[in-house]
């Protein structure tokens, strides 16, 4: 049983961290401040989530497991608003999206 | 009232869970916190439906779950973008019209839109919301309104 936990806790962690690691890369690696938002949103979401669970498979203690299930939900309320912050504000500062342009006349057409 | 009491809970349960002491003192103390905070808030005004949205809380277990099966999706297509570099993507930047009526719902869609990565929210006027997605296919996926349709059922419902 416990073998099984620290397995099953460990490909969390790993996962997670492989995650974050990806996130940062697409931060480097994306062309513009709103693409580099969306790289970080896998940092946000899901990477945070695998390495949390991953924590509260190492250790049975109920609160710990209830700590770490509210540090998991206040980073899913709180990292959305935060890059809505981010995004609304770089568009009132008048920063324009780099976009595709294929794309871009497509939507136009269809708006 | 029934507002205030639901508030009260939720602040004695946040205060256990983060002591986890349960001596006469610490329990004594966490109840003078949660009185004061209580008649802050009252003179603040801002308990209602709005900081307590009773009924919505059965009912957003079932979304939360839909809403993590398409975050995990939508992470490993981000995550396919990043490692395959800038060729693979193609960023939009679209306005979508959105048929929730309360701010509420406003508020959950657009708050799932920017949790799912590969769309962020720009904006937000009257029932139209400025999303930024980083390929065409994640606005065609918001435009056929699946998570458009559940947000507003959700609405309804509470």
């Amino acid at each position: 049983m416990d073998i099984a936990l620290n397995i099953s806790s460990a490909l969390c962690l790993f996962l997670g961290s492989f995650l974050c690691l990806s996130g940062g890369v697409g931060i480097i690696r994306f062309p513009d401040f709103y693409t580099r938002m969306h790289a970080a949103g896998v940092t946000d979401t899901l990477a945070a989530s695998m390495i949390l669970i991953g924590l509260m498979l190492q250790n049975p203690d109920a609160i710990v497991i209830l700590k770490l299930v509210m540090i998991l939900l206040m980073t899913l309320f709180i990292s959305p608003t935060t890059s809505h912050a981010m995004a609304k504000a770089a568009m009132n500062s008048g920063l324009q999206p780099l976009l595709d342009k294929k794309e871009n006349k497509d939507g136009v057409e269809s708006s | 009232m029934r507002h205030t009491i639901s508030l009260s809970l939720a602040l004695a349960a946040f205060w256990l869970l983060n002591s986890g002491y349960y001596t006469p003192l610490i329990l004594g103390l966490g109840l003078v916190s949660i009185i004061i905070v209580v008649y802050i808030v009252h003179r603040m005004d801002v308990v209602d439906h709005e900081s307590q949205p009773l009924g919505l809380s059965g009912k957003i277990l079932f979304y939360y779950v839909w809403l993590g099966k398409e975050i995990i999706l939508a992470n490993i297509d981000v995550v396919k973008k990043i490692w395959l570099g800038k060729d693979a993507i193609s960023p939009v930047l679209t306005t979508i019209n959105i048929s929730q009526k309360t701010d509420m719902g406003k508020v959950i869609y657009a708050n799932s839109i920017t949790l799912t990565p590969g769309t962020v929210t720009v904006n937000l006027v009257a029932d139209q919301i400025i999303v930024h997605a980083l390929m065409g296919e994640n606005i065609q996926l918001l435009e056929a309104g699946e998570m458009d349709r559940r947000v507003s059922r959700l609405e309804n419902s509470c």
